[in-house]
């Protein structure tokens, strides 16, 4: 059994608007295995990012608030509560994060080196000789050619592809145990993209850094993950090892999902199947099951009663009433009937 | 729609039995009752889409503005001091050219709230009628700033180029000459008078709009609803005057309500160097002008009129940097 | 269903912006964003245009539709020159026949008026019906592209981003034009929002007739809804094929890394199968390579790459391939 690094319960965060209280992030609950790259998919909105900040405890407050009765357990310490000082040393250091936007993250007018070498002396308290080495390294790790060169260009002299991999370097470079990748791919090319998935692959294998990767893409999560979360509207509403999720989904958000793309390697044209209309304003969230508006296969109870989590196998976990033993349908009976053989 | 349900039915649905059975080991909510599976017709339901309240643009900067104390302030002030100037002439009994020489110079009373000055006319009345022309002449020079920049910097900054060019080196060499100066020789040609203030002022005070105005049109121009605009055979005027202009509103409001103290201090200033309006019509200015001649023993006529610019001015800057934080697209979210 | 009928064709079509001048007016720099690119899309059909970010899909597309003027070349629509007629006196006629769908669904609509207001401007522009018509069409229009006609009062920062993109198809449609620019509709969507996006406009192009150019970087989006691809590299085109052709069978080396390069979401397939990883980056359009300009991250690439050009040549009926080693 891998050791467990982080445990997530009941994480509740939510943000105080005019309009009113809008929640990000309900009752959220997973863990993290040491070198496990658990991939958490959904639409825009859905909560993944505030997840990820809540953890790293980045939600700005106000408007944000992470509710009492969160707990984030990391190292047998609850970073939902710890002092803001102590916090500080975990950022970036035991936690590390690379963004969606490359170029926002760096410093337009500090070179590379500098910037890298920075953090890492702040860190990990080397000269700054000995950290400009260690960055030159780190740059060779995420596979910049020539690092002598590279650090001492600014970071509007690299590509995107590149700064992104600065990021990751600058993310690793104070061995994380646990590093989150917020939309990692999404601002790149698809060719650039399959470089820095590589990357990130040989880098998890190698390093056995844990990985948590967001995406609202169902390809990259696939070639990346060994488990798969997948949010609606604040919710965890369905997680699996990854084979077992995209080969026996039970979701019909997820099966939503997965209809919705179109396979490069169809032979033949066919219709997309949709999920109509779209997630709900978490504003004033749906009574129930949040997806039950726009699920074809509801039943009365979905409209009125939020269905627990319920668990398939320990690894598989789901939460909808079509998987409840009351159900008068099995739920991979509607999947292969009516979503893959329509 | 129910296609699923008896899609279904022959061979997915569990036996009675089945479900019984599952019932009776485990059922850990003993309130589900298994009607409630009923299977349903789907309809697509969207009330649960849009929850917000529509909000127009407006509607959202007066919300922002609302939370700005200092610029409520300024903005209740500042209506108290218009209400004042409209209404105040019928509520008090002496007009503004009423002289009453056995009473000059008399300190404020009951009779005369702030006093008389030297010809013992009412300086109440007159600060009220002072009013009147001050906020005119900020509002309408500042309108007419308004219309000239907004066309001026939204021409140069749609056609961009060489037009633009050469537009904005024009502005920057008038840039370069202070605006006092061009006013005050302006006012020696046109000869002094409300209405030739108002011309005098209005234009000369539109080179900062323009720049402005410039600026958003240059970014805004490069927006894809200018370009679908363009597409579909909109001419410039139409791109310019339905698309461009709303969209610079926020800034362009700002800079008008800024201009405004500076109108009525340039006005203050022209009359204080006796090229205001013409006797017995008074501005603040003007009564300033006059306060200083007497500043030694009656300094009170000085301090009504300076403290009504000091507090309108300052009022105006409130409000305009409420506008500001209210209007700025970057602090919409 | 009839011959097959070219709606649009561009000839050796080629823009160069020109990013620095000297003083006197003199071009110094120059990108060459489009150069020579040849492409046909016939009645009733959907061109799709691939490529990596820079490489000129947007360039070329709002070429087409007049919004940039040609550095050369040439844009026939029914055989008539785009740009001569837009430049002469029947230019809102040919404005008309082509309209073009936004990526940006936050930028592509006006804040500042509403949805009926922005459907509306195309026909009160183009003097298309009198007031009360142009108010009944505009509820048409919202119910066609799946909005409730209610709506039209509403401003567009209400919707949400596919919400809008269905606004704006509805725009374009407003004055019933023959062709649509499809500049990347979904790349901002959400991947549920996509399909209904997609599925949208193909079923508007089955019932209206409408052709479609449609570009995208994500291959398998295109792949679905157009019935050919054009594969483009650095302001060039690589590859044109059938679109279900495409996958089976890929000749220019870099349409095969990029069709290797696309996730799939499916963990099995994902592991079994071969990546070609390219090195390196796009090169600058600024001074683009000599020869073929793949060459530089092209792992098939020898002597003749660097010193000749390769021309689109047709291997197969409607697959042509620009590349040294193929034909
Ligand atoms: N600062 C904030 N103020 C108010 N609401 C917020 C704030 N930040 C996030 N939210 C709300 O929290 C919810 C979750 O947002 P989050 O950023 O986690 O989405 P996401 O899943 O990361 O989406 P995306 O794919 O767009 O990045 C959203 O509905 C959003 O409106
Ligand atoms: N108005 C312009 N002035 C100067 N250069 C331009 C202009 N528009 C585009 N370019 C350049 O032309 C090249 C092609 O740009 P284009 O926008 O057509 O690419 P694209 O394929 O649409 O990319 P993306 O996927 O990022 O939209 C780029 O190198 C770009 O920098
Ligand atoms: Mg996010
Ligand atoms: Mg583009």
């Amino acid at each position: 059994m891998a050791e467990r690094i982080l445990t997530v319960e009941n994480l509740k965060v939510v943000f105080h608007t005019y309009a009113g209280m809008v929640r990000g992030v309900n009752d959220v609950s997973f863990t993290l295995d040491k070198g496990e790259v658990l991939g958490i998919v959904g639409e825009s909105g859905c909560g993944k990012s505030v997840t990820a900040s809540a953890i790293m405890r980045l939600i700005p407050t106000p408007p944000g608030e992470i509710l009492p009765g969160s707990k984030i357990l990391f190292e047998s310490q609850d970073l939902a509560t710890l002092e803001e000082q102590k916090m500080r040393q975990i950022r970036g250091n035991a936690i590390s994060m690379i963004f969606q936007d490359p170029m926002t993250a760096l410093n337009p007018v500090l070179t590379i080196g500098l910037q890298l070498s920075e953090s890492i002396i702040l860190h990990q308290k080397l000269s700054p000789r000995a950290a400009m080495e260690k960055a030159i390294e780190m740059l060779r790790l995420v596979g910049i050619p020539s690092p002598e060169v590279r650090v001492r260009q600014y970071p509007h002299q690299l590509s995107g592809g590149m700064r992104q991999r600065v990021m990751i370097a600058m993310a690793l470079s104070c061995n994380p145990k646990i590093l989150f990748a917020d939309e990692p791919t999404t601002a790149l090319d698809v060719t650039i993209q399959a470089q820095i998935i590589d990357l990130m692959k040989s880098l998890n294998e190698r390093l056995n850094t844990s990985i948590i990767l967001i995406s609202h893409d169902l390809g990259v999560v696939a070639g990346l993950s060994h488990r798969v979360q997948v949010m609606y509207a604040g919710r965890i509403v369905e997680t699996a090892k990854v084979h077992d999720l995209y080969g026996n989904p039970l979701h019909p958000y997820t099966w939503g999902l997965m209809q919705s793309i179109p396979k490069v390697t169809d032979g033949t044209h066919r219709q997309l199947q949709t999920i109509g209309g779209q997630p709900p304003d978490l504003l004033s969230p749906p009574p129930g099951c949040p997806f039950a508006p726009r699920c074809r296969f509801a039943l009365r109870i979905c409209k009125e009663e939020l269905p627990p989590l319920i668990e398939i196998n320990p690894d598989h976990q789901v939460r909808c009433w079509l998987s409840h033993e009351l159900s008068p349908v099995r739920a991979v009976d509607v999947f292969q009937k009516e979503v893959v053989n329509r | 729609m129910s296609s699923w349900i008896r899609g279904l039915n022959s061979t997915a649905e569990r036996t009675v039995d089945e479900t019984l059975s599952l019932n009776a080991n485990t059922n850990p909510n003993p309130n589900l009752n298994p009607s409630l599976f009923e299977r349903v017709d789907f309809v697509l339901d969207t009330s649960y889409d849009i929850s917000r309240p529509s909000t127009t643009f407006w509607q959202d900067a007066w919300r922002r503005l609302k939370k700005n104390k200092m610029a409520m302030v300024g903005l209740f002030i500042l209506t108290l001091i218009s209400l004042i100037a409209i209404f105040g002439p019928y509520l008090v009994k002496h007009t503004y050219s009423d002289q009453n020489l056995t009473l000059a110079n008399a300190s404020p009373s009951a009779e005369y709230w702030l006093g008389t000055d030297n010809l013992g006319r009412d300086l109440l009345i007159r600060i009220i009628y002072g009013a009147r022309i001050s906020l005119s002449i900020g509002v309408v020079a500042s309108l007419i700033n308004l219309l000239i920049g907004v066309i001026y910097g939204g021409i140069s900054g749609y056609c961009g180029g060489r037009v633009d060019s050469i537009m904005m080196r024009i502005v920057d060499v008038m840039y370069c000459i202070p605006m006092l100066l061009w006013v005050i020789m302006l006012m020696v040609v046109l000869g002094p008078g409300l209405i030739n203030i108002f011309i005098a002022i209005g234009l000369t005070d539109w080179l900062r709009m323009a720049r402005i105005v410039r600026g958003q049109i240059l970014s805004l121009k490069e927006q894809e609803y200018v370009m679908a605009a363009q597409l579909t055979g909109a001419n410039t005027w139409r791109i310019l005057s339905l698309h461009l202009i709303p969209n610079s509103m926020g800034p362009i409001i700002i800079t008008a309500t800024l201009a405004i103290p500076g109108a009525i201090f340039t006005e203050a200033f022209l009359s204080f160097i006796g090229l205001g309006v013409s006797a017995p019509m008074a501005s603040w200015g003007v009564l300033a002008s006059e306060g200083v001649a007497n500043l030694r023993s009656y300094p009170f006529q000085l301090f009504f009129p300076a403290a009504a610019i000091s507090i309108t001015m300052l009022c105006f800057n409130f409000l305009g940097d409420g506008l500001r934080d209210a209007l700025d697209p970057r602090m919409r979210k | 269903m009839s011959q097959p009928q070219t709606l649009l064709e561009t000839k050796n079509l080629t823009k160069h912006f020109v990013t620095k001048r000297s003083f006197l007016g003199e071009p110094l720099a120059t990108v060459r964003a489009v150069e020579g690119v040849n492409l046909t899309v016939e009645k009733g059909k959907t061109l799709g245009l691939v490529g990596e970010t820079g490489c000129g899909k947007t360039t070329v597309g709002r070429t087409i539709v007049g919004l940039y003027n040609p550095t050369g070349g040439e844009v026939l629509l029914n055989g008539e020159n785009v740009h001569a007629t837009l430049a002469g006196p029947s230019a809102m006629t040919i404005r008309r026949k082509m309209q073009m769908i936004f990526q940006d669904p936050y930028s592509s609509l006006n804040p500042r008026m509403t949805v009926g207001d922005i459907i509306r401007e195309p026909m009160e522009i183009h003097h298309l019906a009198s007031q009360a018509e142009m108010k009944e069409r505009v509820w048409d229009l919202l119910k066609q592209v799946g909005l409730n006609p209610e709506h039209a009062s509403r401003f567009p920062h209400e919707f949400s981003g596919g919400q809008r993109q269905r606004v704006g198809i509805a725009r374009a449609l407003a004055v019933n034009p023959e062709f649509i620019l499809c500049d990347e509709p979904i790349s901002a969507l959400d991947v549920s929002i996509q399909a209904q996006v997609v599925n949208l406009l193909e079923e508007l192009q089955a019932k209206l007739g409408l052709t479609y150019i449609f570009i995208a970087h994500d291959l398998s989006m295109v792949k679905h809804i157009s019935q050919r691809v054009a594969v483009m590299y650095l302001g060039s085109v690589a590859e044109i094929a059938p679109s279900l052709h495409l996958y089976d069978n890929p000749l220019h080396p870099y349409t095969q890394a990029l069709l290797s390069a696309i996730p799939i979401a499916d963990p099995k397939l994902e592991k079994s199968r071969k990546r070609i990883l390219l090195e390196g980056d796009i090169p600058s359009p600024l001074n683009p390579p000599s020869g073929c300009k793949f060459r530089t991250r092209c792992r098939k690439a020898f002597d003749r790459c660097a010193e000749e050009i390769p021309v689109l040549k047709e291997v197969e009926p409607g697959h042509q391939v620009a590349c040294h080693l193929v034909g």
